[in-house]
């Protein structure tokens, strides 16, 4: 039998803190990848033509992911932890996407949302656990929650705008 | 600032983690789960295990009987095997992602943080048994199909 789980919601250590950071990068690259298939096999036309509105937003959820994991992966440095290699996650979307891939611009806009709300609420739980921890880690501890929290309320907005396209339709 | 979804969303990672500890005990028990045994597997008191119990029984997801233990309602079942898969997908998804040797111990530390919707996405990317969760050994405690291909922790 295996030892017992722990039902803590903290982060006691840097390791365990440079693994959720980890994490987070990974739902950055699949929001960034994720837009970018979404956005690619519309520009291919494959299926509905491409709005505008829809078009932008695809490219800005691609741009504002990029962004938050560079910041991200920026506090896995400063705890001396690996970063994973850059296009890994990429080439792993692409490679199965087709099996994950929205059937209509609707799908395709719930897809979107589902990835930026998990993203939000991720840094949520990743807060919750870092401010339940006493725990001293390799990073300035304000400067950590200052980045996550920014990251996440930009996560909100981005979620926000997706839900205005999708009610705008 | 947290909202009353949010916490909901942390009380409802935590009641499934009960509800797949219970569903693995009575696997191994091959009957009723006791307070204790459930316990042990959570590493909380009994105390606090029969609290969340009573929790559970009011949801309807488990049913309790003194002296001889909890078992889940058909309900709980379904609830339980989706945390299971969700438990599934962190370890593989630490094995063949991050390349995570310890990744027993790690799964164990990221179940809180890592609910339904977040392994929802990780899925995406991970090649999973056909067969999950029932290729989760509740003996061993861990993916049997993970052991072939990883060194054992533990």
């Amino acid at each position: 039998m295996g030892g017992a789980v722990s039902l803590s919601q903290s982060v006691t250590s840097d390791r365990q803190l440079a693994r959720v950071l980890q994490v987070g990068v990974v739902l950055e690259e699949l929001v960034e990848a994720r837009a970018y298939e979404h956005y690619r096999s519309l520009a291919e036309g494959d299926g509905e033509a491409m709005e505008e509105a829809v078009e932008e937003l695809l490219l800005e959820a691609r741009e504002e992911s990029g962004e938050h994991r560079e910041r991200i992966e920026a506090l896995v440095r400063e705890l001396d932890a690996e970063s994973l290699a850059h296009g890994e996650i990429e080439a792993l979307v692409q490679q199965k996407y087709g099996r994950s891939k929205p059937e209509s611009v609707e799908a395709l806009l719930h897809d979107q949302l589902a990835s930026e709300e998990t993203a939000h609420n991720y840094y949520d739980g990743v807060i919750a656990a870092i401010e339940a921890s006493d725990a001293e880690f390799g990073i300035d501890r304000e400067h950590l929650l200052a980045e996550l929290r920014d990251i996440r309320a930009e996560e909100a907005e981005g979620a926000e705008e997706v839900n205005e396209v999708i009610e705008a339709r | 600032m947290t909202n009353p979804s949010q916490t909901e969303s942390r009380a409802m990672n935590t009641a499934d983690q009960y509800v797949k500890a219970i569903y693995l005990v009575q696997a191994t028990e091959d009957g009723p789960a006791s307070t204790g045994a459930l316990a042990d597997r959570l590493g909380v008191s009994p105390a606090t295990a029969n609290e969340m119990i009573g929790k559970l029984a009011e949801r309807g997801l488990a049913e309790h009987e003194k002296y001889k233990g909890v078992e889940l309602t058909d309900e709980g079942i379904v609830r339980a095997r989706q945390a299971l898969s969700t438990y599934c997908i962190i370890e593989r998804f630490l094995v063949d992602v991050l390349d995570v040797e310890e990744f027993r111990q790690e799964a164990r530390e990221l179940e809180s943080v890592i609910d339904q919707t977040v392994a929802e996405r990780l899925d995406t990317i991970i090649d999973r048994e056909s067969d999950c969760p029932d290729c989760f050994d509740a003996e061993l405690d861990h993916c049997r199909e993970l052991d072939a291909t990883m060194p054992a922790d533990d």
